[in-house]
């Protein structure tokens, strides 16, 4: 201990604190604080850049969310309209169809009724001319007939005879 | 020649001041004690080394600044290397064992001695005092026990006379003054590199991290994210200070400025002077009304820690000189051994071993910076604590 305080120099120990506190405070102005500052900033930049790289990636989720939603909706959507259309061309054709068929047998129908209005005009020509020719056959067999006087009494006779019988 | 080969090996051999002719283990031993204990203490003159066949010595002189009946002051190369006493203000001044002494006509030698006496309440008890035994003249007492190697003064006795204020910028101010420029020359130029840009370039790639390490392992974690800012820059230097200095001591230059008293006393003083400045409400309630324990315990832990304000950092002042001063002790005597056995096993294993001490020496330098730092840090961090810990 003794050893140590006469080992002591003043002089020494006022230049190692007058020469430490210049140090220290220049330093302290031309070192520490800018490179403090320099490391500070950065470090904050670097927060700053990972905090915004983090809602970026945030944002990216959402939008990713948002638009498998939206994709999501659109099947949906796009489903329900090729459905409907199915639905809308399955009706058409069934309508079509019915309607189809009803002017099918409108047309049937009517063709059939041509067809018998025609057969019975038909019918009615062929009875007419069966009628006439009848006549005309009748007037020429009668023509024929009824040229001798008995002949004609002969006739009106069993014509009699008929609508007595009648 | 021994001298010339020693250069570049180590720090020894800092002052050596006669030149002896001998040969012989039993001189060579007490020779490398000599120089040991002249490396340890302070110099006047910034020593290399010294050629003893031709007696020359390789250095260059510091001015001596005496404050004596006013200043004086001088290149130490006046004294030629403790040969010559000089002249100022009508006293003579010489360098004994390191330091400078001044008288005017006479030397008075003193010796220790304890009498009793009464004190104020009447009761007798031991006091030292310093009984003069002999008076010498300034040259004789020069000649014979400071100029050269000069013989023993008798066990016990020392001299009276008041010595000069002494505030010449010796090798340890010189040396504390060239590696702050070199601080000021490395921080300054990695502070540029920033300007450049926030990335850091050359210099700060390798500064940097070691800031971080202060900021982020002693600074925070002992003073607290709040309060650290304020301390960063003394943190910061002494951290650097203590750091470079400690490595310049393991050049063969020969510097020893961690290994004196006085510089680890102004660090911790410094130290002591900021915890108590910058303590707080609670850090004076810890040591005078101890929160949390009976009152009995307070009024007796109150004393102690009073005292533990002032033990801290004398155990830092303390710690940094003792480790720093072993270590130059233990690697200059193997060094030393290596020139005792002259022969090529001893040498080489000493050598060897020279070499791993130095290593650990490199180790140390850090590892004592930054306990100093750290402890600096935690008597802060307690001087400032504002909230309940225990």
């Amino acid at each position: 201990m003794e050893k140590l305080i006469n080992d002591f120099s003043v002089g020494l120990f006022f230049w190692q604190t007058l020469l430490f506190l210049v140090l220290l405070f220049v330093l302290r102005k031309v070192a520490w604080k800018p490179i403090l500052k320099a490391v500070n900033d950065r470090e904050q930049s670097i927060s700053d850049s990972l905090a915004a790289a983090e809602q970026a990636r945030q944002e990216m989720d959402n939008l990713k969310a948002e638009n498998e939603k939206i994709m999501q909706e659109a099947r949906i959507e796009r489903d329900a309209m090729i459905k409907e259309a199915r639905e809308i061309r399955e009706k058409m054709i069934e309508e079509a169809k019915g309607k189809a068929s009803t002017e099918a047998d409108k047309m049937i129908e009517s063709a059939r009724e041509q067809i018998n209005n025609e057969k019975l005009a038909a019918i009615t020509e062929l009875k007419n001319q069966v009628a006439t020719l009848s006549i005309e056959i009748a007037e020429k067999v009668l023509g024929e007939e009824l040229k001798s006087n008995e002949k004609q009494d002969a006739l009106v006779g069993s014509m009699l005879e008929d609508v007595k019988l009648n | 020649m021994l001298s010339l080969a020693w250069l570049g090996t180590s720090p020894v051999f800092a002052t050596t001041e006669s030149n002896h002719g001998h040969e012989g283990e039993e001189d060579m031993s007490s020779q490398i004690k000599e120089d040991i204990q002249h490396h340890l203490q302070d110099a006047y003159t910034f020593h290399l080394f010294t050629d003893k066949e031709s007696g020359t010595h390789v250095g260059f002189p510091l001015p001596v600044v005496l404050i004596d009946n006013g200043l004086h002051v001088f290149s130490s190369s006046k004294f030629h290397h403790g040969e010559d006493m000089v002249e100022k203000g009508g006293k003579k001044y010489f360098i004994y064992h390191n330091k400078i002494y001044g008288a005017e006509e006479t030397i008075y030698l003193g010796e220790k001695k304890t009498r009793m006496v009464e004190n104020e309440e009447g009761e007798e008890e031991e006091e030292e005092y310093v009984d003069t035994v002999q008076t010498m003249p300034v040259d004789e007492f020069f000649h014979t026990y400071a100029q050269g190697h000069g013989a023993d003064l008798p066990e016990g006795l020392f001299v009276t006379n008041k010595k000069p204020l002494d505030f010449s910028i010796t090798k340890n101010v010189f040396s504390i003054f060239f590696i702050s420029i070199l601080l000021l020359l490395m921080f300054g130029a990695a502070a540029k590199s920033y300007k450049k840009g926030l990335a850091p370039t050359g210099w700060a790639k390798f500064l940097e991290p070691i800031i971080l390490f202060v900021r982020d392992e002693i600074a925070i974690p002992n003073i607290g994210e709040k309060d650290y800012k304020r301390f960063m820059s003394y943190l910061l230097t002494i951290f650097f200070f203590i750091w470079i200095v400690n490595l310049f001591g393991l050049t063969p230059l020969g510097i020893n400025v961690t290994g004196n008293i006085a510089v680890t006393f102004a660090l911790a003083f410094m130290t002591f002077l900021i915890t108590q400045f910058s303590g707080r409400k609670e850090y004076w309630k810890h040591i005078f009304w101890m929160p949390g324990v009976p009152w009995p315990m307070k009024i007796i832990l109150a004393p102690i820690e009073l005292l533990g304000v002032f033990i801290k950092p004398f155990a830092l002042l303390i710690r940094l000189y003792a480790n720093i001063t072993a270590g130059h002790v233990v690697l200059m005597s193997i060094i030393g051994m290596m020139f005792v056995f002259q022969n090529w096993i001893g040498s080489s294993l000493s050598f060897g071993l020279a070499f791993a001490l130095a290593m650990l020496e490199l180790l140390v330098a850090a590892l004592q910076a930054y306990i100093f730092t750290m402890l600096t840090a935690l008597y802060f961090g307690s001087a400032v604590a504002e909230h309940d810990d225990h």
